[in-house]
């Protein structure tokens, strides 16, 4: 219908920018994060409680009874425990910043901005990246504090300058992964709330599986299910980059399933932020 | 050139849109010239704000033909987006950011570079009074603030058709003559302004064409004036101080209604000039003693009231 010259005039203008809105967005979730600094330090706190909590409560004992390790004494299951229990602390460090991701989303999805982004001529993909990237810094720094307090209760790595990058690298893909399912749990729960809820499962997941405890000290139907869940192979992943012993299969497995993870959430929210806003 | 000036900037037709059997908008046609101001009237769940969020590329129309400014809404939702401008009933603001950033978010939201965004923020936050109030978070705006700054950030992209629905609904008199007052600025820049309102007196004071929704239908349509035209009601009211003067009164004019109760008479009259006058002379020539005369015209919330059926509460009354 419209003539050729006005539709060889328009594409300049309409040109989706995904990469220059992108980076618009993540600015403004920096921004809200260091406006409201409390979530962000609840988020760092919730990591550390634990790790004080089971290595200076539990640790003593847990400790001694960590298979293969003929200890003596509660101090030197305490310093064997801490280096046990790091990753698994670490991992969680990572499901604490997705919490928050979900919750920032959902927090964005029941505010009109949203709304108005919807009718803007921006890459629509932008406003989830914002978070992604977002979320992506957020574990960067919530890791380096967590892996500091790790440093001063104890935990000691024998992993070379090579095994630290890769372990950022690895990090860094489970960050990624988690994030963008995340985003989509954030959308599907409709309520700060539920998006605060919604989550839980991740955090309690390093337990049901070798997090805290080795798999075969667990009875056969949850050995089961700690063996094959995602977390295990990560969380198997990150202790032998870190302090050393054998990773096998573990890496290979997390990375499939961070790919898979990353891709499934990927789709998922961004089928959900297409869908007709509710109001 | 020419032929962009003669396109309008809404052009609806047959527009349906149900929420599963609740039927929202029930075949609407519209016709919005450019630069000017048209008003869509209608009680609260009239299907005002869903014609907007279709309108604006929010949510998908079930059946019908939409053009916003010129462009098929439903196979250039871009092009659309690009050429307009939302400001909804809810506020669609950042609260944890200032004013200026949430401005500064819209310009490099739009690719203004950032000197133009600089200064067009600037520019804004001057000619929406928000000044001083720049460096402060949004959430602690008062709500004629929200809406100023709700606006401006709509004008960032210098939108061609703005959408404004219920842009005063819950403002105070005050807050409600400001926003009236920049949308005739906006409207003498240009601009074509969609408008929602429940107020006929916004309509009446804005609006060059006004469209009464009722039910998902538009029921009329015209200039303020066209619309009371439509509706007889004008009449001059007579008050008497004793039963007396009104039974002479209601003996020397004949055709009109008495209110014993109140000693008030209701005469049919367009309240021009002429027509007092000759009402004057005829009770004068009757020597009927009048307490007071007052003249009503009809107003647009006659015009409401006559052509909606009194559906204020959005129940379904039989058409």
């Amino acid at each position: 219908m419209s003539t050729p010259a006005l539709t060889g005039a328009t594409p300049a203008g309409l040109r989706l920018h995904p990469l220059r809105d992108s980076a618009t967005m993540l600015r403004r979730n920096l921004r809200r994060m260091l406006r409201y600094p409390s979530m962000t330090v609840t988020l760092v706190g919730m990591p550390v409680v634990f790790l004080l909590l089971f290595v200076y409560v539990l640790g003593g004992t847990l400790g001694a009874g960590l298979s293969g390790a003929a200890q003596v004494g509660a101090a030197g299951g305490r310093a064997a425990y801490a280096n046990y229990v790091t990753p698994a602390i670490i991992l969680m460090t990572v499901t604490a910043t997705v919490q928050g991701t979900a919750i920032s989303i959902a927090m964005d999805m029941t505010e009109g901005i949203i709304s108005r982004f919807r009718t803007m001529n921006i890459a629509r993909v932008s406003v989830l990246t914002g978070h992604v990237l977002g979320s992506m810094i957020q574990a960067v720094f919530s890791l380096v504090a967590v892996i500091g307090v790790a440093l001063l209760v104890g935990f000691r790595p024998t992993a070379s300058p090579g095994a630290w990058l890769a372990t950022a690298g690895f990090l860094a893909a489970v960050t990624f992964a988690l994030v963008w399912l995340s985003v989509a749990l954030g959308q599907v729960s409709g309520s700060v709330e539920t998006a605060s809820n919604l989550p839980m499962p991740l955090v309690l997941l390093p337990f049901l599986g070798s997090g805290f405890v080795p798999t075969d000290s667990m009875p056969a139907g949850l050995r089961w299910f700690a063996e094959y869940q995602p977390f295990t192979p990560i969380i198997e992943t990150l202790r032998g980059l870190l302090t050393g012993g054998p990773i096998g299969n573990n890496a290979w497995i997390s990375l499939a399933w961070c790919a898979a993870i990353a891709l499934g959430g990927y789709l998922w929210s961004r089928r959900l932020f297409n869908r007709e806003p509710a109001r | 050139m020419t032929s962009t000036q003669s396109r309008p900037a809404i052009a609806v037709t047959g527009l349906r849109k149900s929420f599963g059997d609740h039927v929202v908008l029930d075949g609407l046609d519209l016709h919005v010239p450019r630069g000017t101001v048209f008003s869509l009237l209608g009680a609260n769940g009239a299907g005002k704000t869903t014609t907007v969020r279709i309108l604006s590329t929010l949510v998908a129309a079930d059946a019908g033909e939409v053009r916003v400014a010129g462009h098929d809404l439903a196979r250039e939702p871009d092009a659309v987006r690009a050429a307009i401008g939302v400001t909804g009933q809810f506020s669609a603001l950042d609260n944890l950011l200032t004013g200026e950033e949430n401005l500064l978010l819209m310009a490099d939201l739009h690719h203004l570079g950032r000197r133009e965004g600089r200064r067009r923020t600037a520019r804004l936050l001057e000619e929406f009074d928000l000044t001083e109030a720049a460096r402060k978070p949004a959430s602690t705006y008062s709500g004629g603030m929200r809406r100023r700054l709700d606006l401006a950030m709509t004008l960032v992209g210098s939108p061609q058709v703005i959408f404004l629905d219920e842009p005063t609904t819950g403002l105070d008199p005050r807050s409600r003559r400001n926003m009236w007052q920049l949308v005739r600025d906006l409207v003498a820049g240009g601009v074509t302004i969609f408008l929602t309102t429940q107020y006929l007196e916004e309509a009446d004071e804005l609006a060059d064409r006004i469209a009464v929704l009722d039910h998902g239908r538009v029921v009329a349509e015209g200039t303020a004036e066209e619309l009371k035209r439509r509706i007889p009601g004008g009449h001059v009211r007579l008050r008497f101080a004793d039963p007396q003067g009104l039974d002479a009164a209601v003996r020397v004019l004949g055709q009109a209604t008495p209110d014993h109760d109140a000693l008030a008479l209701r005469v049919p009259s367009d309240g021009s000039l002429r027509s007092l006058r000759t009402l004057i002379g005829r009770l004068d020539d009757g020597a009927v003693e009048v307490d007071e005369l007052s003249v009503h015209t009809p107003d647009l919330d006659d015009v409401f009231l006559a052509l909606t059926g009194d559906s204020s509460d959005g129940k379904v009354t039989t058409r």
